[in-house]
Formats: C-alpha cells, structure tokens, sequence
C-alpha cells in the first residue's frame, strides 16, 4: 500500500478544496449569510404583493440595503411581509414601503422612500405607509371598463338630445 | 406464444434476485463500515485515487458545460431582452440539475469503472479467495473503503463542477458577451436558495454517490472470475449506475418539492 506524505497532501487540499466549493455555495451563492445577526427586522402590511418573492431585494434610491425574509398573512387577512435590513439604517417613522417592478415583467421588489419624521423606526415596528404592487392586468381591466362606460354615457347623451 | 411470456417472467426474476443480493450486499457494507477495524489508510487512499484522479475531468468538464450554458443561454435570452437573467439561468440549471448528475455521470465513467475492474481483476486472480484463506473479510477491507470513498467524494466533486461552471458562464457572459459583472451575480445570488437549491443539490450529489458506490463495488465483487466477466462487468456498471443516476434524478427533484 501507498504511504506517501505527498499523496495524502493532495488528498487532503482536494477535501479542501471541495468543502471549500460547498460553503462558497452556500455562503455567497445560497444566500445562506445575508441573516446574519445585529440586523433590522421590520413589517410591512399590502393589499396586494403581486407575486412578490422571498429574497426579493429591498432598495433605497436603487441601492440594496436588505431583502424580503417571509411573506405571511395578518388577522386582518393583508399580506404581512418581513423585511431584514442593514443593522445601520436609521429609517424615520413615515416612511414608505411599496411593491414596485423591474421592468414591465421583471421581478418584484420592495422600494423604500424615507419621510421626514424625526423619531425613528424601531427594530420588530411596522411601517405603517405602504403601496401595493400594481397588477396591470386589473389596470387594463379598469381602463376597458371605464372607457365602456364612458361610450355607454356619450350614447344617452346622443340618444337623448333630439 | 409462451416463450416471450416466459422471457418476461424470467427477466423479472432475475431482476428481483439482484436487487435482494444488492441490498444484502449493501447490508454486509454497513456493517464492516459500523464494526472496528476502521480501515482509515485504505479510505484515504480511496479518497486520492476516486476523488484527486477525477478533479482534472469534473473541473474541465464544468467550466465547459458552464460556458456553453451562458452562450446557449446567453442566445436566448437576448431575444427577449431578458440577458440580465442569464446568471439565474446558468446559475440554476448547473446547481439544480447539471452539477450533481453530471459529476455522477463522469464519476460513473472514471472512478466507478475502474473500481469495478480493480475488485472484478482480484476475483479474476483469486486474489479475493486468499484473503478469505487468511480469514479477512474481503467486504470489510476491499469493498467498503472504496463506497465510502465514492460516497465521500461525490458532494464535493459535484461542488467544484457547479464552481467551476460559474466561473465559466461568468467568463463568457461577462467577458465576451458584455453583460455587466455585477448584474450576472445578483441574478445569479437572488435566484439560487440555499434550501431549495444548494441543499437539495447536495442530497442528490450524495445519493448518487451511495447509487454509484454501491453498483460499481458489487458489479466487480459478483463478476465472473475472467476476463470476459471483469469486461462485461465494467461495461455493465457505467451502463446500470448511469440509467439509476438518471431515474433517481427524477424522484429526488419531484420528492424536494420545488
């Protein structure tokens, strides 16, 4: 049998190297170290998520600051999101939430648009202003439907002038 | 009218027979593996020859089978001006489904194969028999540091393929196809989950490992003792692991659930 320290190097760097392999995985491509702790952890209640995800981005002015942890419903049957932010964030009490999209059919994300309040939100508080996402199919559907009725107004109106 | 009938029962039978002495088989590997002496030397010697041997073929093969993920990906993406999800493209179909099975694949064809010719060749030369004459279990020394070691090794070489296949998709749809650096890994980190994905790719890349550890260390220990049976017995463990990859590739994605 082989005895060879240079051969057991080898196999040594090699279970290196591939556990090394998994934890980048799991680590920078999994996701797996974005909850670590001394983050802020805040809720957001919707109407509406409109197919919102979790891990979804959240944003201030474009730039990541967290991501959506868990999408639940409230008593009161609304969409009950928890977002993890950057423990360093100091967010007024006003501020805004809303579901916006990349694109026309791209991805959902949350959107934060800070108010002018001088207290400040606090870690496990909800922010109380949010905006649903749009759903355009229910956009169109309210277009035609106003536009059938506007028709439907200007027919009386024909109708009713001789 | 009765002989295909015939046929068919036969071919069942034969069938069920197998898998019962597999799974004894599989019986006698966990116990040798449960009961002293560890057999540790032989393990990590195992270790270099299925694992280290096979680094340069998985790593060569991933970064191949990730560029032409990204230009195949890349293509198409395009026409619907989608190419800043090209990372979660590639990034999925090599974690998901490419990184496990066709590391298993190439471990069948590299590894798995010459542990079956290596074991069939000490039955062919009865060199089996004389350790059974000295009272040494050949199940407990020969056959079970090699399982293990393909059980072993199967995770991380399945780990360095998916790495390496992101390096390779990262170069070609960044490098020559100009999509931007940061967009490719935030699609790609946003679109793969450590559950659903990474875990599950892991738990394929090891039951893998047990399919193609067990079938290429019976195939050889059950082959006939010449050196038509040592060939037909090699051939038939790339071709037997290989269609069980493939099958148990199946279930384990729908039992995962995602």
């Amino acid at each position: 049998m082989r005895r060879s320290p240079v051969l057991d190097f080898v196999t040594g760097l090699f279970v290196l190297a591939g556990l090394g392999a998994v934890a980048y995985l799991s680590l920078t491509i999994g996701g797996l170290s974005y909850r670590g702790p001394g983050g802020l952890t805040l809720y957001a209640a919707f109407d509406q998520t409109g197919g919102l995800k979790t891990r979804a981005p959240v944003v201030i002015s474009g730039v990541k600051v967290g991501q959506v942890s868990a999408i639940g419903l409230d008593e009161h049957y609304r969409a009950r999101v928890t977002l993890d932010l950057d423990g360093s964030l100091k967010l007024p009490v006003d501020t805004t939430a809303s579901i916006v999209t990349a694109g026309i059919l791209g991805d959902r994300y949350i959107s934060l648009q800070l108010g002018a309040e001088e207290q400040l939100l606090k870690p496990g508080e909800e922010i109380g202003f949010t905006e649903s996402a749009l759903i355009l199919e229910r956009l169109i559907g309210k277009l035609v439907h106003n536009a059938d009725i506007g028709k439907s107004d200007g027919t009386d109106k024909e109708g009713g002038q001789p | 009218m009765r002989a295909p009938i015939e046929a068919l029962g036969r071919f069942v039978l034969r069938f069920v027979d197998e898998l019962g002495r597999l799974a004894g088989f599989a019986v006698s590997i966990a116990r040798a593996l449960l009961t002293p002496p560890i057999r540790l030397r032989a393990f990590v010697d195992e270790l270099f020859k299925l694992g280290v041997l096979s680094l340069v073929i998985i790593c060569v093969s991933g970064l191949a089978v990730g560029m032409v993920l990204s230009l195949q990906g890349y293509n198409t993406l395009v026409r619907f001006g989608a190419e800043q999800s090209l990372g979660a493209v590639v990034g999925l179909s090599l974690v998901r489904e490419l990184g496990p099975v066709l590391t298993a694949l190439l471990a069948t064809g590299r590894a798995g194969s010459a542990t079956t010719a290596e074991i069939g060749t000490m039955v062919a030369t009865e060199q089996l028999d004389g350790l059974r004459m000295m009272s040494v279990d050949p199940v407990d020394l020969i056959v079970t540091p090699r399982a293990l070691a393909m059980v072993t090794v199967m995770p991380l070489l399945s780990a360095l393929f998916i790495t390496a296949g992101l390096f390779g998709g990262y170069l070609v749809g960044v490098g020559l196809m100009g999509v931007d650096g940061g967009v490719y890994m935030t699609s790609l980190q946003s679109a793969v989950d450590f559950r659903d994905d990474v875990l599950g790719s892991l738990l394929k890349a090891l039951v893998f490992g047990v399919l193609v550890g067990l079938i290429a260390t019976y195939r050889g220990y059950t082959s006939a003792p010449t050196s038509v049976g040592v060939s037909s017995a090699t051939t038939s463990t790339v071709v037997v692991a290989s269609v069980t990859i493939l099958i148990f590739d199946y279930f384990l994605t729908a039992l995962w659930g995602v």
